[in-house]
């Protein structure tokens, strides 16, 4: 095992598909000669020239629609959204011409391209650089969402993401760019739409994805030395494909759930997590499932509140009790 | 016709004015007769269709929206008989006559138009998205100016690829003034890429005219990104033929990209939808189809080279009129997509279960 930094990771995740692929290509604002607006693509440049590694003006719906474009004819690039933010200005290359080729085309074209870039508030950069739309991608049947909370899933998932054949959106998290982990030495893939049960329970589940599942350990580590609460908590990484089984095989051991998104919460994940585990596992309920997201308003800039905003331990440790009691 | 000077030097030297001058233009002049008919033949393969659908349309037999291409057909089939194995098509909604002009059969088309499972996109894509990748076509795009930059990609990938081929992006005018098509322009510009983007300037962009929905000359906009740039008359198709072989030359010679508007013109409104009588006269479609319309102007030069005599104009037409009325029947005679059809072609992993690697959901019912 080695320590990677998340960024380091995801910078590996692409050096070895770089290398493995000759049609791999990474392209974005700032990803060659200034190394990344956060540094996940440092050196890539130096070891794979410009061919491979392509600067962009700040021009999103020109350049991912160029990606669009250069994949349906054989080559694979990974584009990188300083902000997934951004994909606002390139809303109709993504969610009309990457979503829908296939099917408008009979089958008869696939577009494998992905597009990843950080999408989390909690920055104090303001409502136009925080959002988090893997709701609204998820919601356009033809991409698929990825959103890892860790080093070894960022890395193992982006591999996926590279060699899949359908459009992957990857979104991944400033705060945890500097993030440590332990990653194996040896080649491996995550697949998508697996769920990993980062912590085992018994009393109540915390469904959860991207960096709340980092919080939610947080807040387990509470409930258990200080409430004497088991909590599991299933981190989906994926959200489209979405590892169902895994959650409701959670929920039919501890019969209580708390779902915590960093997501506003009308028509956010966590609505359609609610919707199928009740539909599925209604009888085993012994509560209400509850929700934790961001408070419903735009990003607030004021430090301080923004963190009340968003999911934190103590907001998830409240809800969590609530659930429990 | 006539041509615009370029900023670049990379511009294709003047080919002359008189549209009678192109017939010996050298890609013309290789032409055998044989070749001829077949470009004449296509020219009314595109019209002939589209007045049958049109008639399938007002029998309720096709949905949603039909943008016909009728007046325009010497542009389409003019660019797309230059194509070599390694040169691409992509356009806007106003398709079919491109997609007849890459060599798709009426059956397919004529299906789709109906939403059958036989249609060339299973009945998925309707009007605006026929695809035929096996011929180098990319659709057949439902928004504005949004294939702009798929084309733009379509290039980088031949580049990138090595091979010496070109993309032929076309747009209507309407299409000029959205902010992907600029995205698109600088792009191919910074990055010397092998496009053309051809702008179908058919006077309207729907209901508002040229000189209420667009500032300057259209193709004149390139020269601000160093491109290339020339217009041409849309009508002859000997002209289309000699204006585009140089830009598709120095596509795939040089990789520039360059920017042609040519000048055309549609008989019929926007979509059928459009009862066409609030934007333009009546006796202004009748001059252009008096005096321009381009199987009546190509079927003239034949007849004067003596390639066509009467009685094959007679046949040919007959010909055509037969092959759209078989589509017809085929189209009627086809099935329907069924409901579980719906969720097929979504995900290419969902249509190769044996290549599955993920796992999880892909549909939520």
């Amino acid at each position: 095992m080695t320590t990677l930094q998340y960024r380091e990771a995801i910078r590996e995740a692409l050096a070895e598909e770089l290398t493995r692929d000759p049609n791999v290509v990474v392209m974005g604002e700032e990803v060659a000669q200034f190394h990344g607006a956060y540094k996940v693509t440092e050196g890539l440049l130096d070891r794979f020239g410009p061919k491979r590694i392509v600067d962009t003006p700040i021009s999103e719906a020109g350049f991912i629609g160029l990606g669009i474009g250069a994949s349906m004819l054989g080559i694979r690039p990974v584009i990188e959204l300083m902000f997934w933010s951004f994909y606002s200005v390139a809303f109709d290359q993504i969610l009309n011409n990457a979503a829908n080729m296939r099917y408008m085309s009979g089958g008869q074209i696939h577009c494998p391209i992905v597009i990843r870039g950080p999408a989390n508030g909690g920055t104090s950069v303001g409502a136009t650089h925080s959002l988090t739309p893997e709701n609204v991608l998820a919601s356009h049947p033809g991409v698929k969402v990825v959103v890892p909370a860790t080093p070894y899933d960022a890395k193992g998932l982006l591999k996926s993401a590279i060699r899949d054949n359908d459009p992957v959106m990857f979104l991944e998290n400033t705060i945890l760019y500097g993030d440590k982990g332990e990653i194996p030495e040896d080649d491996y893939l995550i697949p998508l739409g697996k769920a990993d049960t980062k912590r085992a329970g018994t009393d109540l589940t915390i469904v959860t994805y991207g960096r709340p599942a980092l919080l939610s350990l947080s807040a387990a580590g509470v409930l258990e030395q200080e409430h004497g609460v088991s909590a599991e908590v299933v981190d989906l990484r994926s959200i489209r494909p979405l590892d169902i089984d895994a959650v409701l095989a959670s929920v039919r051991k501890t019969h209580r759930v708390l779902i915590v998104e960093e997501q506003r919460p009308f028509c956010g994940v966590g609505a359609q997590l609610a919707y199928m585990i009740q539909r599925e596992a209604f009888d085993e309920l012994d509560a209400p499932i509850s929700r934790l997201s961001t408070v419903d308003a735009p990003a607030i800039y004021s430090p301080p509140v923004e963190a009340e905003q968003l999911p934190n331990p103590q907001r998830i440790l409240r809800a969590a009790l609530e659930v429990v009691a | 016709m006539t041509k615009k000077t370029s900023a670049t030097t990379d511009n294709p030297a003047e080919t002359g004015t008189a549209t009678q001058g192109h017939a010996g233009a050298p890609v013309n002049a290789r032409l055998t007769a044989a070749d001829k008919v077949g470009l004449y033949r296509k020219m009314l393969m595109i019209r002939r269709f589209e007045e049958r659908s049109l008639r399938a349309y007002q029998a309720k037999k096709i949905g949603g929206f039909l943008h016909l291409y009728i007046g325009q057909e010497a542009v389409a089939v003019g660019c797309c008989s230059l194509m070599g194995k390694d040169d691409h098509v992509i356009t806007a909604y106003r398709d079919h006559g491109h997609a007849i002009a890459v060599g798709m059969e009426m059956n397919p088309l004529m299906a789709e138009l109906y939403g059958k499972a036989t249609g060339c996109s299973k009945g998925k894509g309707g009007s605006m998205h026929f695809f035929d990748p096996s011929r180098n076509f990319w659709g057949g795009h439902g928004i504005v100016g949004g294939q702009v930059p798929l084309g733009t990609g379509l290039a980088y990938a031949l580049k990138y690829r090595g091979l010496k081929g070109a993309c032929m992006t076309f747009m209507g005018d309407g299409a000029v003034n959205q902010g992907a098509v600029h995205e698109a322009y600088n792009l191919a510009a910074l990055w010397d890429l092998p496009v053309i983007f051809v702008v179908e300037n058919n006077g309207y962009s729907m209901g508002t005219s040229q000189a209420r929905s667009s500032a300057g000359e259209l193709g004149q906009r390139a020269a601000s990104y160093g491109m290339a740039w020339g217009v041409c008359d849309g009508h002859d198709l000997y002209g289309v033929r000699a204006f585009m072989a140089e830009y598709l030359d120095m596509a795939r010679e040089k990789s520039r990209p360059s920017v042609v508007e040519v000048r055309t013109y549609r008989y019929r409104g926007h979509s059928v939808a459009d009862p066409d009588n609030t934007y333009r006269s009546k006796a202004e479609v009748e001059d252009y189809r008096r005096t321009k319309d381009p199987i009546q102007v190509f079927q003239r030069a034949l007849l004067a080279e003596g390639v066509l005599d009467e009685a094959a104009v007679e046949r040919i037409d007959a010909e055509v009129r037969a092959e759209a009325d078989l589509a017809a029947d085929f189209a009627e005679a086809s099935p329907f997509p069924g409901v579980a059809d719906i969720q097929k072609d979504v995900y290419w992993e969902a249509d190769n279960p044996g290549q599955r690697s993920s796992g999880g959901l892909l549909f939520f019912n």
